[in-house]
């Protein structure tokens, strides 16, 4: 099980908590398992989120491996200039 | 409107050109010249991108109009280097990594080398005003004044 | 054979500054921009734009102007299938609109001509019936529940019911008791800021030279950032297979993000395949900025609680940005920053777009952040004048390092704020005395930077040069920091290495220029595909030796057996082993290809001294000194580029550039000489300081540098002028005007 952090106001679709926990072992996976248990999450991830995995940002890259023990944060797709 | 024949010097090239009455000078020399190191940045004589000399003069081709070179000398920034040998001010913007971009390059360069015809020994503050004319958006112009002033000093010395 | 990219290394050739490979091409004017090229049989094509900020197209009649002698081809919506992706419907319709025009300069039709003085005139035989609408240009007043719609049914589902339809996200970070830390706190400052809308500003205007053959090919000539992006864009729009369209970037003029997406090339394409010939299209200056991609204009309300002794127990921010006319994300950006430089136990950040009648909005070095920061830092300085407190040592006292939780989530590993907060401390800019009716303002300024998608590929030549192929064009010199890269890694001298930005037939997909990470992954994947050449060469030698290949090394640009029990053989440097690659398997070559992660976040601080006119309003910048992070600076003075140029766009953006509106909604300064950038003569010298904290995600321990110094800018000025005319301002730009009636208001 692996616990993820979620931003304010996608809360609203984990009944309120800021931390759940998936079962996963990959950035595509947790994705999958997010957007099944939380189906309100399901709009954003398909409009693209990115993962931060102990401090390091990753943008789309679905075979990343994630420990159980990791720090794993949703964030925004993010886009430069 | 009937075109108009005009005969000029650019570079030290005598050059005949048919343009259109309200043609301006800098879209002379691009399209109908193929020098296209002038720059067409605004179309109203603000950024200096497509800055030239006319006999001698320091100007925005675009607010000239082709017809008014008429037996005029051109200066551009083709004419700067001599053969394969650079100007020391195009050797001082690279040794200084006085360009980003380089979009501006061309018309700044023209103006130092007019800047410097007139004055071979300006201050940090006359090169500045003497630029003003000339809009860089990547640089901060910080590198462009050091390389003008150590070319002036190189050109001094020579 | 090893390569220990971890250890700490001794540089000889990154860290140095050689000369830039394209230097004499653009100091002489030889380098093709996107508007110096043509092709035999090229017609010129230009727009026809909305004069109205916001209204139906009722008709559009092209017949006259298709009956011009000299016309072409004229296009409309109506030669652009719909598209199924929400995404690209928006830049189909932002390159041409299908039923409303959404903002003053809005694309209508286009016409392609044998020669320019025709294509304008036929733009007038164009008859546009337009159904006026209301239109609205403010974030604020088009948040309000009796605003004018300027797109309906495009809220997302983040978006709570009952708000004006203009408003299309909302987004909210944070963690923490925002109610205990207010309560912990000795003094709140709660204050309200606005910034305009400002432009890239970048001197070459958008160019492009379309051909379409009847085979339904088509070659692309253009200035961009990302020639595959552009590619990926303008085949979805044309309804063409990627290797169908190639594209190629020309030198560019300037981008800093304005020039990462696509405007003119769909028309010019569709152009080019309706009159059969080569087409190309300028835009002229004010079409640049009426209808290109100017930044987010923004609203925001920040409230922050310090203790007596320096402490930020709580800061929360509310976010209300505008992209223009269509939806944008750039304040999830913003609301992610905003704190980004604090360490804090309780922060929230709430973020808004709101859609007004204004041009789409595209990326300026570090979308959203500078709006955000300028909020915060500000406050952050109103508290330590308040308070009485050193505001750098106020900084230190609260700011992220490694391990601190950051505002926006992630945990951050090493980072170069507290190093380069301690550089300005130490530096004499810091002390130097400022004489009456003078100000200093200081303020920090973050980007995430990021890494993406790279291709390169390294050849060896038989005479011992080397070509590098990357896909990315160079926007701020990073051709010179591939080429030292590879000849650091290969161990040959720089100038034996040429590196060129390929089309997109060439070679494979790279991202866009953007999000500083040229340097960071182009460079990473050079350093990988000279490893994979040195590979291949260390082989070749281990044939040419008989001996294993796992007894070669590769040292100072030479193979060599790894120890004596390898064999006496004297080293073959990597000429010599190209020289003979005919004979021992063909052409050498190396490639890397991948996505990018691991880019380093880069920190920034700025400090600025000014001198406020009280007469006329005028700010005098007197000193100005950037302090960045750059985890490695493989080239100096590219970095340095990079510092001094964000600095000026910034001070260009907090003393006087603003998009004006007038009542009718349309821009009423299109132009350099009332959308005023810094020139030569406003400015002093900016000096720059580099610190290298490596970033753990690179080899050489590369950080993006390029965005973060648009970020601190806005806040160093606004705080120095703040102190120097000893009155707070919140709105910017602060122009002459501005300044005087605040000390009118006094």
């Amino acid at each position: 099980m692996v616990a993820v952090v979620i931003w304010g106001s996608l809360r609203q679709f984990t009944d309120g908590q800021a931390k759940v926990e998936v079962e996963a072992s990959t950035f595509k996976e947790l994705l999958d398992r997010l957007s099944t248990d939380y189906p309100g999450l399901k709009p954003q991830i398909e409009r693209g989120v990115s993962l931060a995995l102990d401090g390091r940002i990753y943008r789309e890259a679905w075979f990343t491996p994630i420990g159980p023990d990791s720090e794993v944060v949703l964030m925004p797709y993010m886009a430069g200039g | 409107m009937k075109s108009i024949h005009v005969s000029a010097s650019v570079n030290g090239d005598a050059v005949e050109f048919i343009c259109a009455p309200d043609e301006s000078l800098l879209d002379v020399l691009r399209n109908r010249l193929d020098l296209t190191g002038a720059k067409e940045g605004c179309g109203t004589g603000d950024c200096g991108a497509c800055s030239v000399t006319l006999n001698g003069r320091l100007v925005c081709s675009c607010l000239v109009l082709g017809a008014e070179a008429e037996g005029t000398e051109i200066g551009t920034i083709e004419g700067l280097a001599t053969g394969d040998t650079l100007h020391p001010l195009q050797q001082s913007f690279i040794d200084h990594a006085a360009l980003q971009c380089g979009i501006c390059t061309p018309g700044i360069l023209v103006a130092a080398k007019a800047l410097l015809e007139k004055n071979p020994d300006p201050s940090d503050t006359e090169v500045r005003y003497w630029l003003a004319g000339n809009l860089c958006r990547c640089t901060g112009y910080d590198k462009i004044i050091h390389a003008v002033l150590d070319a002036a000093k190189t050109m001094r010395g020579a | 054979m090893a390569l220990d990219s971890s250890a700490k290394r001794v540089f000889k050739v990154v860290g140095t500054r050689p000369p830039r490979p394209d230097g004499v091409d653009k100091v002489t004017g030889r380098a093709l921009y996107g508007a110096d090229v043509s092709a035999p049989g090229m017609l010129t094509a230009h727009i026809l734009r909305s004069p109205h900020a916001h209204a139906e197209i009722v008709s559009i009649d092209t017949s006259a102007a298709e009956a011009l002698e000299g016309v072409k081809a004229v296009v409309t919506a109506a030669d652009f299938a719909v598209q199924d992706d929400q995404s690209l419907r928006d830049i189909q319709e932002n390159c041409m609109a299908r039923t409303k025009v959404l903002y003053d300069g809005h694309a209508i039709a286009a016409v392609a001509a044998t020669s320019a003085s025709i294509a304008r005139a036929a733009l007038k035989l164009i008859k546009v019936a337009y159904k006026q609408l209301p239109h609205v240009t403010d974030v604020d007043a088009a948040m309000r529940p009796d605003a004018p719609v300027v797109q309906s049914g495009r809220s997302l589902e983040t978006v709570p019911a009952g708000m004006s339809e203009n408003v299309t996200s909302h987004c909210e970070f944070g963690h923490g008791d925002l109610d205990a830390g207010f309560a912990a706190a000795d003094l709140i400052v709660e204050r309200s800021f606005t910034t305009a809308a400002t432009h890239q500003g970048y001197i070459e205007p958008h160019a492009c030279l379309a051909s379409m053959t009847p085979d339904g090919k088509a070659d692309l000539w253009c200035c961009t950032q990302g020639q595959y992006n552009v590619r990926t864009i303008c085949a979805a729009l044309m309804g063409m297979e990627a290797s169908q369209l190639r594209v190629t970037a020309s030198e560019i003029g300037g981008g800093f993000g304005g020039k990462t997406t696509v405007f003119i090339e769909p028309v010019a394409l569709a152009l080019s395949r309706k009159s059969g010939r080569p087409v190309k299209m300028v835009m002229t200056r004010d079409e640049v900025f009426k209808a290109t991609g100017p930044t987010v204009s923004s609203s925001t309300d920040v409230k922050i609680g310090m203790t007596r002794d320096g402490r930020i127990t709580a800061g929360e921010a509310h976010l209300r940005y505008s992209g223009g006319a269509f939806p944008c994300g750039t304040v999830d950006m913003g609301a992610q920053a905003a704190f980004a430089a604090y360490d804090m136990t309780a922060v929230r950040t709430l973020g808004w777009n709101a859609l007004t009648n204004r041009p789409k909005e595209a990326a300026y070095r570090a979308p959203g952040a500078p709006q955000a920061i300028y909020a915060v830092e500000s406050v952050v300085d109103e508290l330590c004048q308040k308070l009485d407190l050193d505001p750098l040592a106020v900084r230190l006292k609260n700011a992220a390092r490694k391990g601190t939780r950051s505002s926006y989530g992630p945990t951050f590993d090493d980072i170069g704020l507290v190093a380069t907060l301690d550089a300005v401390k130490a530096h004499p800019h810091y002390t130097a005395p400022l004489a009456p009716g003078q100000g200093r303002g200081l303020s920090a300024g973050f980007w995430f930077n990021f890494g993406g998608n790279t291709c390169v590929s390294l050849n060896v030549n038989t005479d011992g040069t080397v070509g590098v192929t990357e896909g990315n064009p160079d926007i701020g010199g990073s051709r010179a920091a591939i080429s030292q890269m590879a000849a650091e890694e290969l161990g040959i001298p720089y100038d034996k290495i040429r590196t060129i930005i390929a089309d997109t037939s060439s070679l494979g997909h790279n991202d866009v220029t953007d999000g500083s990470r040229v340097t960071f992954a182009v460079g990473l994947a050079t350093i990988k595909a000279a490893q994979d050449a040195i590979a291949k060469m260390c082989s070749r030698a281990a044939k040419i030796w008989d001996i294993d290949e796992e007894a070669v090394v590769w040292e100072d640009g030479a193979a060599r057996p790894s120890g004596p029990n390898a064999g006496k053989f004297p080293p073959m440097s990597l000429a010599e082993i190209a020289a003979v690659s005919f004979n021992t398997g063909g052409p050498i070559a190396g490639h890397y290809e991948y996505n990018a992660d691991g880019a380093g976040v880069s920190f920034g601080v700025h400090l600025v001294d000014v001198e406020v006119d009280r007469e006329t309003g005028a700010t005098k910048v007197l000193r100005y000194t950037v302090f960045q992070d750059a985890g490695c600076a493989v080239h100096p003075s590219y970095v340095e580029g990079q510092m001094q140029g964000g600095a000026v766009q910034g001070i260009g953006w907090a003393l006087n550039e603003e998009y004006i509106y007038g009542e009718d909604g349309r821009l009423q300064n299109a132009g350099f000489l009332d959308y005023r950038v810094p020139v030569a003569s406003d400015l002093p010298s900016i000096e720059t300081v580099i610190l290298e904290i490596p970033n753990p995600g690179h080899p050489y321990g590369v950080r993006g540098v390029g965005e973060t110094p648009i970020v601190p800018p806005l806040a160093a000025l606004s705080n120095a002028v703040s102190r120097a005319i000893g009155l707070r301002l919140n709105r910017l730009p602060m122009s002459p005007p501005r300044i005087l009636q605040a000390l009118s208001e006094g």
